[in-house]
């Protein structure tokens, strides 16, 4: 039998965790786990506290709450640059519980909505107080025992964030790969290109030696021929049913090309 | 651990059920009340046959905990026709062909149903979105779209 309490405050939801309790967002991976068997907790915990629903966009930033759904993130005007990442992640069904703080905890090959947090510059705050680098914090989420309460990204200017989801179950399906870049331009040359791959790897990872050999470049074929040889050697992608490591390695190019390109999917 | 007490309304009555600790919505509407509309499938989901109307949204009972329904409104397959009369949706996937072995068609309906609530004069991307979690192995989806579509042009005429 698995406990459930609900708290009405965050850090007592978090303190009440403890050795053996596990945090309630939407519930999507929870309640998989449990459905199979597969749970290493007997109590779950949530908090009714509004501040994990809040959205708040301030100069250059917006921080978004933890328990907001992908619906709400749909819905929401300061977010509007994450529509799309919002709309790839499952069914309506699965977008009205599916949260962002949950979807940080999202196994290979999900979490889709991270890769774009993660090239936004995403800082993750927890219960307790603390801010983590995003990819700090996905790299030791495992071990993570606390409760996320929100994720702060930049808000990238006009056509400057771009996101694509490979898949081969149309309109929705399960990632081959996802892509998202933050694409600063100066004078018209890349400055500070961020770009995050999502399902080419045990978790969302980003591009260091493609976000290296953008810098400076224009936003054109010749341009960007040296971070599509970069995107090759750059990730180490496991297989699985969907598609083995080495074909992700083989079209992370065609798919980098068409996104930087604005190309679209073919 | 003792079982714990839920109340919610189902299609439209106030219910009263104990659940275990842990217990998805499918489980608590199949076992629990008897409602064996929502079909179990892949309980992570993904195929969307367990799909139900909570709040007017559709959510998967299967990845819902019950303990999270308290208080909320819970809609069926089971409350979609009026005794013997049919739901529009109902209807057009049965003059549409649109099931065959029909193991995927609740939770079709409780999608198209969700969609349909909240807007009336769909697109055929707005249905093909609105169903894009639901899994179906036999029709090609085509003749559920259709009868959507169909339902859909029919209810508003009916509100006119």
């Amino acid at each position: 039998m698995i406990g459930f309490e609900t708290y009405p405050n965050v850090d007592q939801a978090a303190a009440a965790l403890r050795d053996d309790g596990v945090y309630f967002g939407g519930g999507t991976l929870i309640m998989r786990a449990l459905n199979y068997g597969e749970q290493d907790f007997s109590r779950i915990v949530r908090t009714t506290d509004p501040a994990l629903k809040q959205v708040e966009a301030a100069g250059d930033r917006v921080r978004i709450g933890a328990d907001v759904t992908m619906r709400e993130v749909i819905a929401s005007s300061d977010l509007s640059f994450l529509t799309p990442v919002a709309r790839s992640v499952g069914g309506p069904a699965v977008r009205n519980v599916a949260t962002v703080g949950g979807n940080l905890f999202a196994e290979h090959p999900y979490g889709d909505f991270t890769v774009a947090l993660l090239a936004l510059d995403g800082r993750v705050s927890v219960a307790g107080g603390g801010e983590h680098d995003l990819s700090d914090f996905i790299s030791s989420r495992t071990t993570f025992n606390g409760v996320v309460t929100s994720v702060s990204v930049a808000r990238p200017g006009g056509q400057d964030f771009r996101y694509h989801k490979v898949s081969r179950v149309k309109p929705k399906g399960v990632s081959v790969m996802s892509i998202a870049a933050w694409l600063p331009r100066a004078t018209g040359r890349i400055s500070n290109a961020r770009l995050a791959f999502g399902a080419m790897g045990e978790t969302p990872l980003r591009a260091l030696p493609v976000e290296q050999a953008l810098e400076g470049t224009s936003l054109d074929a010749s341009g960007i021929e040296s971070a599509l040889q970069a995107v090759i050697g750059a990730f180490n992608p496991p297989d699985d049913p969907l598609a083995s490591g080495w074909y992700r390695k083989e079209v992370a190019p065609v798919h980098l090309r068409r996104l930087l390109l604005g190309e679209g999917e073919k | 651990m003792a079982k714990m007490p839920l109340q919610f309304s189902l299609n439209g009555r106030d219910t009263a059920i104990f659940v275990n600790g842990g217990e998805n919505m499918l489980e608590t509407l199949r076992r629990g009340v008897g409602d064996m509309s929502p079909k179990y499938g892949c309980a992570q989901g993904t195929c969307g046959s367990c799909t139900v109307i909570v709040d007017g949204q559709p959510q998967l009972s299967c990845l819902t905990l019950s303990q999270t329904m308290e208080g909320r409104s819970v809609e069926t397959v089971s409350g979609l026709s009026d005794g013997p009369q049919l739901h529009a949706l109902q209807q057009a996937f049965m003059d549409g062909f649109a099931a065959q072995c029909g193991y995927c068609t609740g939770g079709m309906l409780m999608a198209a149903k969700a969609l349909l609530m909240n807007n009336p004069n769909p697109s055929r991307d707005d249905v093909v979105e609105a169903i894009s979690g639901n899994v179906c192995r036999c029709t090609g989806y085509e003749p559920i779209i259709d009868a959507i579509l169909d339902a859909a042009t029919k209810m508003r005429g009916r509100a006119m």
